[in-house]
């Protein structure tokens, strides 16, 4: 394969304190694929998250996005070169409408200044609506435009989740970051998502990266798979050699064992 | 500066930092384990030395008696502020019991007024802390070296019942974990009722001492002595008890120390509190004897 | 929605504000007495005496402050308690703007005037825009090193430089006149220049916050790592915000010098600063009409509770007044609603047209069922 990575993560090590949480992770995501993360609990993945969105500088190692070494950029910046992610536990803006929301989305990509709106200058004007146009399209790609005027918070939890998503390609990224998108989902629901996943790489050109615990999700969706123990990469490849890799089934048994005995 | 001068403001400095840690103690366990500023907390002081002067001048109590009832009396208004005012917001934002806070403080101040009136009180010093005596070519009085004794003394009691007794104990696990200490059957109420007793008894004790080494009592006195003792706390990392009497003693020293050897600073003493707040936060913002705590993404 | 209908709502609030604005003018016009004169008609009744005018542009002062610490706290989500520190800013730089210098070289007796300030003589209206820049330029200076501090710390902070402004005019003699203040500043706050100051910051705010600039700020208030994702530069964001507020608390703090005529540093201390919290609180966090309806309300609250002060005469028994008593009422007041009602008034929900026209024919439906 020859296609371009759009994030190379070299030698990426993070340490809290004493605590290594990602020691020396190396990966190569190639553009326009959907990949996954996965481990254990506390194996380390968000923390993974966190230093590619910019959250964590790494202790050591490089992050690369888009050709561009973005190692300790703040996370906003990091967002306007085409980054998006969300979160475990969902971040919406709960105060706000869906339509807000996925407003606020948009705001990196605007031009306009602030005074333009106080003084209803022609080109803000027209900006305003704008956004506010095509917030209210992706909502309807996305299927939400029926809670587009309800607040964010008296969402049911899945729109909640697709709402996340919306808001995240709203600020147009070339890269997207999943964090568990399918916790709390049940079977039918899981299976909808994988759709939802693929048809948004291909309607909106992402490269999607998603952190999951949901195997039946990351072995039918992801091309490539990389599993985290206690902050080190023990395996990769594509679903069918981490299924059958021993070192994995070890990691997973062993969390299995240990739940039981709690 | 000559030696004799230089003790002078060391025992004066010994003595308002002393001050400040006392009331630094409250604010300290009431932010570690509710994550509040209690703002009133500076006005419990000032009912502690109002207290006093009426126990003193109105019912003609001995001064010992007065004392003890004012820092009763101080504790127990402090339970019932927590009661009424802080309770019934621990599961609101936390804006919500700062906002109440503010306007306990307003109250109180307000009430001052109306009973006590804003006319600032003559203090009577006893004249055994006051007449004048020499050590080592330093004029002292006698109450500049009680203050720092019986500070030295609370907050010896304090940290023994903190680390050796079983409310103290509790009282720590709370500000670790709140949930998890009231699972395990702790009665997490009355433990913050403690709290806000012990430290409003020792802002009561400071109240008192205050009156007495600045000897006038006016409803807004507990203010200024409430905010910078709050940045004595931030300054020796809030959550430590010990932190707060360092920081309220590193406080006092600055303000002394600084006055006294730039005198054209003294128009600006009441600033320097807060400058070296904003300059605690940028550089250190877990203060001297803090724990870091990182917010989960 | 259909366009057409869209539009026809929005032609129909357009008129609707243009008619409420006409109408509290022609109340203004009446109110400060001179209607019945210029209109000649003499069955009018007489406007309000001094004392209730006096009130009048109280409120309208007091609800452009609510409104300036509400940007920052209500939509931005940032505790600040620096807002006397801004205020007094305002209100000193515009005094020293309008009074002539004769009368500076007269009042400053502790040390002399500087002179280039003694010579400045600018109109009214600049002074106030004026006293709102140098407080924007205070509000960046402390901005920077404090807004990365968060909640109750930002609090602290943010006193702690408006005791530290104040500990500064206290100071500063040759410019400010020390602790004695500034007397006998000319009284150019009247009821229309107030209420006209009040409609062009309530304008300006609402088209700001109404933008998707408005949605922002909320999103920095609601969850600053959210928006960190979202390519917000929440410092910048914080940082615009603050001296947003900032410049419209100075512009407040001038109204009001040139309302009370007398400033002093003992003016600007941190009560005042409750004050205003209390209004933005009891209005509702978040919501620029529960701000307006907080300024009128405490405002009146505070000048009725002036009964309770007041010896009470019951023919049989007199009680005598107790000086401060309003402010102990008003406290209670206070706490009793963020114990019971935390959002205050209004929540975070807006008054609007379409809302008011919502309501009533919610409310005309009922009726007609009723019947």
């Amino acid at each position: 394969m020859s296609r371009k990575n759009i994030v190379e993560l070299r030698n990426v090590t993070m340490r809290f304190g004493g605590v290594t949480a990602v020691s020396e992770l190396t990966m190569d995501i190639p553009e326009g694929s959907i990949v996954g993360l996965i481990g254990p609990n506390g194996a380390g993945k968000t923390t993974v998250f966190n230093v590619i969105t910019g959250f964590y500088r790494p202790t050591e190692g490089e992050v690369v996005f888009a050709g561009r070494g973005i190692t300790g950029m703040d996370p906003h910046r990091i967002c306007s070169l085409g980054m998006a992610r969300t979160f475990q536990n969902i971040r919406l803006f709960y105060n706000e409408t869906a339509l807000e929301n996925v407003m606020i989305g948009r705001h990196v990509r605007r031009s306009g200044h602030w005074w333009g709106a106080v003084l209803g200058l022609p080109g803000t004007v027209r900006e305003e609506r704008n956004i506010r146009e095509s917030a209210r399209q992706l909502l309807e790609r996305i299927g939400l435009d029926a809670y587009a005027d309800e607040t964010a918070s008296s969402l049911p939890y899945g729109a909640q989740r697709r709402l996340e998503i919306a808001r995240a390609l709203a600020t147009e990224p070339k890269f997207l970051l999943l964090d568990e998108p399918a916790a709390g989902m049940n079977p039918q629901e899981s299976l909808e998502l994988m759709n939802f996943i693929r048809q948004i790489r291909d309607e909106f050109h992402l490269t999607i990266l998603l952190i999951e615990h949901d195997m039946k999700v990351v072995m039918g969706v992801c091309e490539h798979i990389w599993v985290l123990e206690y902050g080190k990469l023990i395996a990769e490849g594509n679903a069918d050699a981490i299924r059958s890799n021993p070192r994995v089934i070890e990691a997973y048994l062993g969390e299995d064992v240990n739940n039981v005995a709690d | 500066m000559s030696l004799e001068l230089f003790l002078q403001h060391f025992f004066n400095a010994l003595t308002l930092g002393s001050l400040y840690g006392l009331i630094a103690i409250g604010y300290t366990m009431v932010y570690g384990i509710l994550r509040l500023i209690n703002f009133a907390h500076g006005d419990i002081l000032m009912l502690g030395a109002y207290f006093v002067f009426y126990g003193t001048t109105l019912f003609c109590l001995p001064w010992p008696v007065a004392v003890v009832v004012a820092i009763l009396g101080s504790a127990g208004l402090g339970v019932l502020m927590d009661k009424i005012a802080y309770r019934p917001l621990r599961d609101a934002p936390r804006i919500s019991a700062l906002i109440s806070a503010i306007a306990v403080s307003f109250f109180l101040e307000s009430l001052a007024v109306v009973v006590f009136t804003g006319l600032p009180r003559p203090v009577h010093q006893p004249e055994w802390l006051v007449s004048i005596i020499t050590i080592g070519g330093a004029r002292l009085m006698p109450l500049t070296l009680l203050v720092p004794g019986v500070t030295a003394i609370l907050v010896a009691a304090l940290l023994y019942v903190v680390y050796h007794t079983k409310p103290g104990l509790a009282m720590q696990a709370i500000s670790k974990d709140i949930e998890t200490t009231r699972m395990l059957g702790v009665s997490v109420d009355k433990i913050i009722a403690l709290a806000f007793a012990i430290g409003s008894a020792l802002a009561a004790a400071s109240g008192i001492m205050w009156a007495l080494r600045y000897p006038q009592i006016n409803p807004y006195m507990g203010v200024f002595p409430g905010f910078k003792a709050f940045i004595a706390a931030v300054f020796g990392g809030i959550g430590s008890i010990q932190g707060a009497v360092i920081g309220g003693l590193m406080l006092g020293f600055i303000e002394i120390m600084a006055v006294a050897f730039f005198p054209e600073l003294s128009g600006y003493r009441d600033a320097f509190a807060f400058i070296l707040l904003v300059v605690v936060l940028l550089v250190k913002p877990t203060g001297l004897f803090g724990e870091k705590q990182k917010e989960k993404i | 929605m259909t366009a057409s209908r869209e539009n026809s709502s929005s032609f129909r609030n357009h008129t609707l504000t243009v008619l409420a604005i006409v109408l509290l003018f022609l109340f203004l016009w009446w109110a400060d007495g001179s209607m019945a004169e210029d209109l000649g008609l003499s069955f009018l009744p007489e406007g309000l005496n001094g004392y209730e005018v006096q009130i009048l542009n109280l409120v309208a002062v007091y609800g452009i402050l609510a409104i300036s610490l509400n940007i920052i706290y209500g939509f931005t989500g940032m505790f600040s308690l620096g807002h006397a520190g801004f205020m007094a800013i305002g209100a000193y730089v515009s005094a020293l703007c309008v009074l002539t210098p004769d009368q500076k070289e007269m009042m400053w007796i502790i040390d002399e005037i500087l002179p280039s300030l003694a010579a400045l003589h600018t109109p009214f209206w600049f002074s106030v825009i004026l006293g709102g820049l140098v407080a924007t330029v205070f509000a960046l200076l402390i901005g920077i090193p404090v807004l990365r501090l968060g909640g109750d710390y930002l609090g602290i902070a943010t006193l702690g430089f408006s005791e530290i402004i104040r500990v500064l005019i206290v100071n500063a003699t040759p410019i400010t006149n020390g602790s004695l203040g500034i007397k006998g500043i000319p009284c150019h706050t009247d009821l229309f220049t107030s209420f006209i100051w009040l409609l062009v910051v309530v304008f300006c705010t609402v088209r700001l916050l109404s933008s998707n600039f408005g949605n922002v700020l909320k999103a920095v208030r609601d969850d600053e790592i959210a928006a960190q994702v979202m390519g917000i530069n929440v410092f910048h964001t914080k940082l615009f915000s603050f001296c947003l507020g900032a410049f419209l608390a100075g512009v407040g703090g001038a109204l009001l010098g040139n309302l009370l005529t007398t400033i002093d540093p003992k003016m600007f201390t941190f009560l005042l600063t409750y004050n205003i919290l209390m209004i933005v609180v009891a209005g509702g966090l978040g919501s620029i009409s529960g701000s307006i309806i907080g300024s009128v309300i405490i405002t009146v609250l505070l000048e009725w509770l002036r009964v309770v002060e007041e010896p009470l005469n019951l023919g049989f028994v007199e009680i005598p007044g107790i000086p401060g008593m309003r402010m102990v009422v008003f406290s209670v007041c206070l706490l009793v609603i963020i114990l019971y009602r935390r959002e205050g008034i209004m929540g975070m929900r807006e008054i609007t047209w379409d809302g008011i026209a919502a309501f009533l024919s919610r409310f005309g439906r009922k009726k007609e069922n009723r019947a």
